[in-house]
Parts: C-alpha cells; structure tokens; sequence
C-alpha cells in the first residue's frame, strides 16, 4: 500500500504540482481538443446528409484521390531517399558528409510555401526547364508531378532524421561482423541493418506520410487549385471555406482528421512495441557493463 | 595460416597511424599487438582482417598477396571489441550467421544446428542458445562473439581489445579460457590489447607498438627482461626513474656503481621496477628516507625519496619499517638508457 502522504521531493510542492498539471490540461483543451471537437461538431451541422453529399461530391473524391495519390508516390520515393541517405551519411566517409546533413534539414527550416515558389520558377512557363518540358509535352506544374514534387521536398528530411541519429549511434560494427561472416552488401541490409531500424524507419515513415497528406503551403502554389482535378484535400478544404459551405469544409476536414488520428494511433502502437526491441540494442552496444558474469 | 606482413603503411587523412610496420605471425602462434591507445594496433589488426586496406605494403596470407582481398572473402574471424553480436537474433542464430550466408560450402540445416550446438559446448554456453544478446552477461557476449567468429572456420582468428569492457575477475578467466581454446584449435591468433598483463599473460610472442612503429617484439620473458627502450620498460608495468650521468660505461649513484656499457657518456636514466630494489638499514647503497608506508595483502610498499626522485619498493609483511626513517636501497637490477 503506497503511504497517503509522502514528503515532497524538490521543486513539488501541492501547489505547483496542481498548477502545472491544470496550466497544461487547459492549454491541451484550448488548443488541441476544443478544435478537433469542433471539426467534428461543424461537420454533422447541417446534418449527416451535407456531410454525406460533400464526402460524395466528384470534387471531394478527386481530392482525397489526388492526396493518396500523392502520399502513395512520394511517401516511398522519401522513404528510399530517406534510408540512402541515413546509409551513405553513417556508414560511408566522403567529403561533403556534413554537408549533405545540412542540406537533408533545409526543407525544415525553409517555409513550404518558398518551396513552392521556387517550384513554379523551375519548371513554369517563365522558368529555367518550363519552355523545355512544354516542348516535350511534360506537364509537371498544375499537375499531378508538381504536386509530388513539392510534397517530396517538404518531407524529404522525416525518414533521414529519424535514422541518421540511430544509426549513428548502433555504428559500424554490425555491418562489419556480417560482411566479414561472408554476408554481402543486400544480405547484410535485409538481415543485420534493416531489422535494427525497423520501429525508426515505420515512425519516419508515418510521420511523413502524415505530412504528405497535410502539405497546404507548397502545394497550394504548385497545383494550381483546379477543382476536381489538382485539388488535394487540404486544399479543397480551403476552397469550400471560401465558397462559404462551410459545413462541407468541415466535413473534409473531418475526413483529413481521422486519417491523422489513425495515422497517431498507428505511431504509438508501434513506439509501444517497438520500446521493447530499441533498448537491447542499446543495451548490446553499450560499452560499460553494470556486472558481468562469466 | 602464416601471416607476413611487409612494410605496411596507413595514413588517415594526414595522421600516419601505421607507418612501415613488418611483422610475421607463425602458423598456429598466439600474438598480441600491444601499445597505448593510437599507437595503430587496431589499425594494423583491421588491415590484417581486411576492414582497412593500406597505403603501401603487402599482407600476405601463407605466402599467398591478400593485401586487397576484400573481409567478406579473405577468411578470418573477427571479434569485435563490443561483440557486435546482432541484437535482433538469438545466440544461437547469431552463431549460425555465417553458415548461413556462406556461398562456398553450403549446409543444411542439420548441419548448422549441429555446429551451432558443438560451438555452444565449446565456448561453454549449452543451453543459451534461445536467449537474445541482452540477456546474457558481458562475458557471455564476449564467448558469444568468439564461436560465431570460430563458426565459419577461419584460416586466422582476430580479437580486437577482446576482454576491454569486462571486469578484473571475468577477464582473467577467459583469459585462461581462450588460451585452452587456442591450444586446442591451433589456429592463428592475433589479438590488440593496451594491456600489458594480458599480453603477457595471454600471448606466445607480444608486438610492442608506438606511434604507428614496432618498437620491439619477443616473447615475454624477452620483452620483459630486456626491453630495449625508455618506452618499452615504462609501458610493460611500473617504473622509477632516476637521473644519473654515464661516464666510461658506468654509471654512478651515490656509493653505487652500476655497469652501463652500451649508454653513451653524458646523461643517463636509470629505470627499475619495485622489485629491483631493496631496503636495508645499512649500506652500502642509495640513502633514502621513507616518506609513506603503504600496506597490500602481499607486501609492505614503501615510498621513499632517494636524492631528488621519489621511488617505490616492496618489503616483506613483516619487515618493520615507519615513516620518516632512513636507510639504503640497494638495486638489484635495472635498465639503464641514455636521456632522451
């Protein structure tokens, strides 16, 4: 039975026990719950039929058409990027590496909607490969390739950061142990590396699907905004907002929503079963040992 | 398998880690490579396993070049300083790594499991195959580490810093055991240590390395007895230095006279070990006084102060001896070098 009263440790007085708890409580209701709460709310308002009719609209199913699409390209292309990089950055000395880790972290500090802009200027019509691609009857820009573009830009460091510092941190040993029982370069990535990267290359992975899916900035500027062609569903929830239906944009907000909470659930369930897998590997690598037996 | 090598250099960036080093390890010998950290043992040990590949010079393998032979193909078992044992797999998939991916001389699965099971006998690990790497002890993973190297049957075994992160105990016995192992394999070893004890305790023939060079090589009664640097002598266990001057292929030291006859005449420095002196009441020998007593389960350590330098020796448990008492060294033997 734990004692009812116990002294309290430094810095845990009742009171900034209680104030710290109810200053974050309030702050995660504000600005977390109440919104979510919200979206779901406004999109039943008009009743499940305006909000039956919007999930069916042609333009809304093109729009979440047009973001899985998306997501279904540039989510594994970011992947393979993501883990060559991590690869090529931890496990190969070259010249330039440090540099290269600077440029896989500028998407997260450059806005998306730059990103963009510097899109249209390379391949729009005024731009450095526009008249180019037209010639050859490409159409990057207000098009499908456009938007994949900008979305791979956005999310091209989640996977990368998410491995780099594991990798990093598990070395060079493995690797080396495998080639030198004779495994190969592919033997040695599906059966030493791959499997010691797994639970971090799944969370890159969801993270930037997550951001895929939700990209507004960019895609905004490369897309065009044509309705029930280019549209993804960020956008298309912005257009409805100022075409004033706006329990129709809620209803597709809603839908983005559920797809994030999903994507969430998927993250802590595999953060809870991947917690059990990370710490031995940590624990091998260590080089201290708390006791040893022989 | 001989391993020679011939004249190896390797330079990382612009650090010169091995710098022309020749060495001939004999069928079946046990060898240590031993020196401080960055003097290029664990260099000169992943070139032998073909990890790293040198600037210049040849490493051959039972007179056969393998300078350029990639790791995957050369034939060596290596044991990894932390183990490297795959976390993911137990200790006994970990062992049958190698059979498995093996292109020459494919096994069954018979096969390998046997082997697996003869592997774990012989490292003294039967029934821990089913466990994962963390959940054995630091020893467990070192012997772990050992019979997946052993698995693929090297033509050479090398251990980098084998017992590095184990404890004083466990050290010493797989010390022991690896030696037993050695003798009954009779394969090729060659292990990297920066410690002296367990070069000398271990090995058949130990390579002293600084500085990226051999600076000599014996077996350790020669490397001990004689050894032929200021270097050599401070780094194979506790040393005393005293300042003396040659003069003639002597040396003289207070009432002492000790014969150097290959030091050059002018300054000199005599090392000794703690039990290269003595402590007598009466000389003849170097006056000292004892400024510290310090007592260990085997012996009475003094510290005295013999002219300028401050100098240790065993006594007897029983020697009666207390702080601030003078009295004579006598030292029994020393090394004698020219001042560097």
């Amino acid at each position: 039975m734990p004692h009812s009263t116990r002294p309290a440790r430094v810095g845990e007085g009742t009171g900034v026990r209680r104030t710290l708890i109810g200053f974050v409580l309030v702050i995660s209701a504000l600005l977390v719950v109440a919104p979510l709460c919200v979206i779901a709310v406004e999109a039943f308002s008009k009743g499940v039929g305006v909000f039956a009719a919007t999930i069916a609209h042609p333009d809304t199913r093109s729009a979440i058409l047009m973001t899985l699409a998306t997501a279904l390209i540039a989510v594994p292309v970011n992947t393979a990027f993501g883990l060559a990089a991590a690869w090529s950055i931890t496990k190969f000395d070259f010249p330039g590496r440090s540099l290269l880790l600077i440029l896989i972290e500028i998407p997260f500090s450059v806005s998306p909607i730059v990103a963009g802009v510097a899109y249209l200027f390379v391949y729009g019509m005024q731009g450095l490969f526009g008249p180019l691609l037209q010639d050859a009857g490409i159409k990057i820009l207000f098009a499908l390739p456009g938007i994949v573009l900008a979305s791979m830009f956005v999310t091209a460091p989640f996977v990368a950061r998410e491995l780099i510092p594991l990798m990093q941190a598990q070395g060079r040993d493995l690797e080396e142990a495998a080639t030198s029982l004779g495994a190969s370069g592919w033997q040695t990535f599906r059966t030493v590396t791959l499997p010691n990267i797994k639970w971090a290359l799944l969370y890159g992975v969801i993270l930037c699907n997550a951001r895929v899916m939700g990209e507004f900035g960019a895609v905004s500027i490369v897309s065009g905004n044509i309705r029930g062609q280019t549209n993804t569903l960020p956008l298309h929830i912005e257009l409805l907002y100022h075409d004033y239906q706006t329990a129709g944009a809620f209803a597709a907000a809603l839908i983005l929503t559920v797809i994030a909470v999903f994507t969430i659930i998927a993250k802590v369930l595999l953060e809870r079963r991947g917690a059990g897998r990370v710490r031995p590997i940590v624990a091998t690598l260590g080089t201290a040992e708390a006791k040893d037996q022989p | 398998m001989k391993i020679a090598l011939d004249h190896v250099v390797k330079t990382f960036n612009t650090f010169r880690a091995v710098h022309d080093v020749s060495l001939t390890v004999e069928s079946g010998e046990l060898v240590a490579l031993l020196g401080p950290s960055g003097s290029g043992k664990t260099t000169l040990l992943r070139m032998v396993a073909g990890l790293e590949f040198p600037d210049d010079g040849h490493i051959l393998f039972g007179g056969e070049d393998a300078t350029l032979i990639p790791v995957r193909e050369r034939g060596v078992g290596f044991v990894f300083q932390h183990y490297a044992l795959f976390p993911h797999m137990t200790v006994a998939d970990n062992i049958a790594f190698g059979m498995r991916t093996a292109r020459a001389a494919k096994r069954s699965r018979a096969e390998i499991s046997a082997r697996v099971a003869e592997l774990l006998r012989l490292v003294q690990l039967d029934g821990l195959g089913d466990r994962f790497p963390a959940q054995i002890s630091g020893g467990q993973r070192q012997r772990v580490a050992l019979a997946r190297a052993l698995a693929v049957d090297p033509k050479v075994l090398l251990l980098d810093e084998p017992f590095g992160a184990l404890d004083a105990n466990v050290r010493r016995d797989l010390r022991r055991w690896l030696r037993e192992i050695h003798a009954e394999l009779g394969i090729t070893t060659l292990f990297v240590t920066h410690d002296q004890e367990e070069a000398l305790d271990l090995a058949d023939r130990v390579v002293i390395l600084h500085q990226g060079k051999i600076v000599q090589q014996g077996t350790p009664r020669a490397v001990t007895r004689t050894p032929n640097s200021a270097f050599v002598m401070r780094f194979l266990g506790d040393t005393h230095r005293i300042s003396a001057r040659a003069q003639g292929g002597r040396v003289e030291l207070g009432a002492l006279t000790l014969d150097a006859p290959d030091v050059a005449d002018g300054p000199a420095e005599i090392y000794v070990r703690p039990a290269d002196l003595e402590w007598t009441r009466s000389g003849p020998g170097l006056a000292a006084t004892v400024t510290r007593v310090i007592d260990r389960p085997g012996a009475r350590r003094l510290q005295v102060l013999a002219g300028g330098d401050v100098l240790e020796l065993d006594v007897a448990p029983e020697v009666e001896v207390a702080e601030g008492e003078a009295g004579q060294l006598r030292i029994v033997r020393s090394r004698i070098f020219a001042a560097s």
